[in-house]
């Protein structure tokens, strides 16, 4: 993109909000964005801003997540919910193909074509947006491309959202992901609310989103937007109550495989997968074959899976892995550690679902914390 | 992801529980492999199963598979006749190192099954004999009922330029071979372990003391090749069901260097 588009913030109005989502709607593209369901926060379709959770606000703790009134109008002043984009990106039900056979037994196979569909994710945040990029480089940069995930991938506009606040479960700044947006988005908001005003800060980062910002009613944003713009990032980053240090992370993982830690946390640990369903960057499936009544017919599905579950490891003889702390173990060790060798990063950008939604509060910060506390005792030489 | 269209040719019973199908594309192309690898074989509605390649590679026309029927896929294989047809992707993962093995001695273990996978590059380094110094095949199954290919190891030991030794773990009286671990026949074989190359394939802990035993023998660990398993949906590293340590074995295996994944061998449940 060119510099100029950056370099040039704009203010736009709230009650001006819904040109954004007309503009979007006119270029061809659905909006999915913040809505409240159920007591939480999910993205699902929006035609009017009327839509968003205007003056929600989230409190979350371990095993704990509550929507609350916050008193005011915001309309992006809660955290995060369960669900994260992945569900709209990575879906959890693939069609993958289609098998026929007929009555002298010959085969014959169907590609299911992947849908293209135009959208727009509004309220991106910024930990959401590194997690996009993560899966990005999971399911398209590498040797084979997922054509599902591409093709949903491919026509996407990303409007994200600079958080104001964080929630008790945020630790972005450990995972140097938020809550300052970094890239990867066409346009980036700050919400700007006070006594005198209620308005966005908005900024472009690609060219589709300088041209779009281009149509709304906005004017240039002058000192003061561009100081509380700051401000608000800066509260939600001094808001983090959290931290996990990255620093030796990976070899200090793979150095406490036997560390009594396991067996601790296992004794707590449920298996049940939430945290491998709530987080936005797991990308593991399985697939399931079904045969229609007549025989003649067969589906193959993909469907998200957990590393938590007994049948992910089923070989011959039994599963690789049958004790929760094996799980658990290739859950933590596998984001923190072994995606730095798989994709030269970490596969957690910190934005604290795992935790929330873990219903015995199990906290991934506060299991390394106590894993690099000490030493694996039967490991040789441990960092 | 989409499979090819194959036709059982042939189907032969090697042992109580175990089969081997020979193959023929419907679109009559090639599938050519390198010994090692495998493919995504697909029983119509039932899925797909990680089978090696156990076939010849120097006649990638027919695709050969010897499969033990151990699960919901593998007994639909098993009861495919000839001109049934199944779905086939592949091929997928490394290659046994044959080009680094030329001009040394190479020793081949197997364990069980474990010999499928193997027979690849076994009828490679005979094809090409005289590029290779001296080769040694040790193989381990359970009863000599469960020794797979007897036919054909009968027929390599005649040729007199390949030493093997067959031992099972338990057999009757009319078992004149050898009883005991297949590790234990390391010691027997004759290579020269400072230029040797090994390659192994069969269960995890036989694998685990016969580098153990080939180390006692003189042999580095990275002259140690290994090939693992583990439970696979896609073949492609998207799925991460085969995921060990941070390797997928269906893209950086299923060969490994032993010195690659020598520090997640011993950590149990990994």
């Amino acid at each position: 993109m060119s510099e100029d588009a950056s370099a040039a913030p704009r203010y736009l109005e709230r009650a001006d909000f819904d040109r954004l989502l007309e503009a979007l709607a006119a270029r061809g593209y659905t909006v999915i964005g913040p809505r409240v369901e159920g007591g939480a926060i999910v993205y699902d379709e929006l035609s009017t801003s009327a839509e968003l959770p205007i003056g929600w606000g989230d409190e979350q703790e371990g095993g704990h997540y509550r929507l609350r009134r916050r008193g005011d109008a915001a309309l992006f002043g809660y955290n995060l919910g369960p669900s994260a984009w992945k569900r709209h990106l990575h879906a959890p039900r693939v069609k993958l193909l289609e098998a026929a056979r007929d009555a002298d037994g010959r085969l014959r196979f169907e590609r299911v074509p992947a849908p293209q569909p135009r959208r727009a994710f509004l309220g991106v945040r910024a930990c959401e947006l590194a997690a996009i990029g993560v899966q990005d480089r999971v399911l398209v940069d590498g040797a084979h491309v997922d054509p599902h995930y591409a093709a949903r991938r491919e026509s996407l506009f990303l409007v994200a959202v600079n958080c104001g606040q964080a929630a008790a479960t945020c630790f972005c700044t450990s995972m140097e992901t938020g809550p300052r947006v970094q890239g990867g988005h066409d346009l980036a908001l700050t919400e700007l609310l006070d006594a005198s005003r209620h308005g966005f800060l908005v900024e472009a980062g690609s060219d589709a989103g300088a041209a779009l910002l281009e149509a709304l009613p906005t004017r240039a944003a002058d000192a003061a937007d561009i100081a509380a713009a700051g401000a608000a990032v800066a509260n939600a980053a001094a808001g983090q109550v959290r931290q996990m240090a990255q620093a030796g992370i990976r070899d200090a993982l793979y150095d406490r495989l036997e560390h009594p830690r396991w067996d601790e946390v296992a004794s707590r640990c449920l298996s049940c997968a939430n945290c491998t369903m709530v987080c936005p960057t797991c990308f593991c499936t399985t697939v399931e074959d079904v045969t229609d009544l007549s025989g003649e017919h067969a589906e193959r599905w993909r469907r998200w899976d957990s590393c938590f579950t007994l049948d992910f490891t089923h070989l011959h003889g039994g599963p690789a892995r049958t004790s929760a702390k094996s799980r658990y173990r290739q859950w933590l060790t596998h984001k923190l550690a072994g995606w730095h060798d798989q994709f030269g990063e970490s596969g957690c950008v910190g934005c604290g679902r795992c935790i929330t939604w873990c219903p015995v509060g199990i906290d991934i910060t506060e299991e390394v914390a106590a894993l690099r506390a000490l030493p694996d005792p039967s490991a040789n030489g441990a960092s | 992801m989409l499979p090819r269209v194959f036709t059982v040719a042939a189907r032969h019973e090697e042992t109580a529980d175990t089969f081997t199908l020979e193959l023929l594309a419907e679109d009559a192309a090639d599938l050519a492999f390198a010994p090692g690898q495998f493919n995504m074989l697909y029983a119509f509605g039932r899925g797909e199963s990680a089978i090696s390649i156990s076939g010849d590679a120097a006649e990638p026309q027919r695709l050969v598979h010897t499969i033990r029927a151990v699960g919901t896929v593998t007994r639909a294989l098993a009861e495919l006749a000839p001109g049934a047809q199944l779905g086939v992707r592949g091929p997928y993962g490394t290659a046994w190192p044959l080009a680094a093995a030329r001009g040394r001695d190479v020793v081949f273990v197997a364990g069980g099954i474990g010999l499928a996978p193997l027979r690849p590059a076994i009828l490679e380094v005979l094809a090409a004999r005289r590029d290779y110094g001296r080769v040694v095949l040790l193989y381990g199954a359970r009863t000599p009922g469960d020794v797979l290919y007897a036919a054909e190891i009968a027929r390599w030991r005649a040729r007199g330029d390949i030493e093997i030794h067959v031992t099972v773990d338990a057999a009757g009286s009319d078992w004149r071979g050898n009883v005991g671990v297949v590790t234990q026949l390391v010691r027997r074989a004759g290579f020269d372990a400072a230029h040797a190359l090994a390659m192994l394939c069969g269960p995890e802990i036989m694998m685990r003391y016969t580098v153990v035993e080939l180390g006692r023998a003189g042999m580095s660990p990275n002259d140690v090749h290994v090939s693992l398993e583990r439970n696979m949906k896609c073949a492609i590293a998207f799925c991460g069901h085969c995921q060990y340590g941070p390797e997928f074995i269906c893209r950086d295996g299923p060969v490994f260097p032993y010195d690659r994944v020598a520090r997640w061998f011993d950590a149990r449940e990994l």
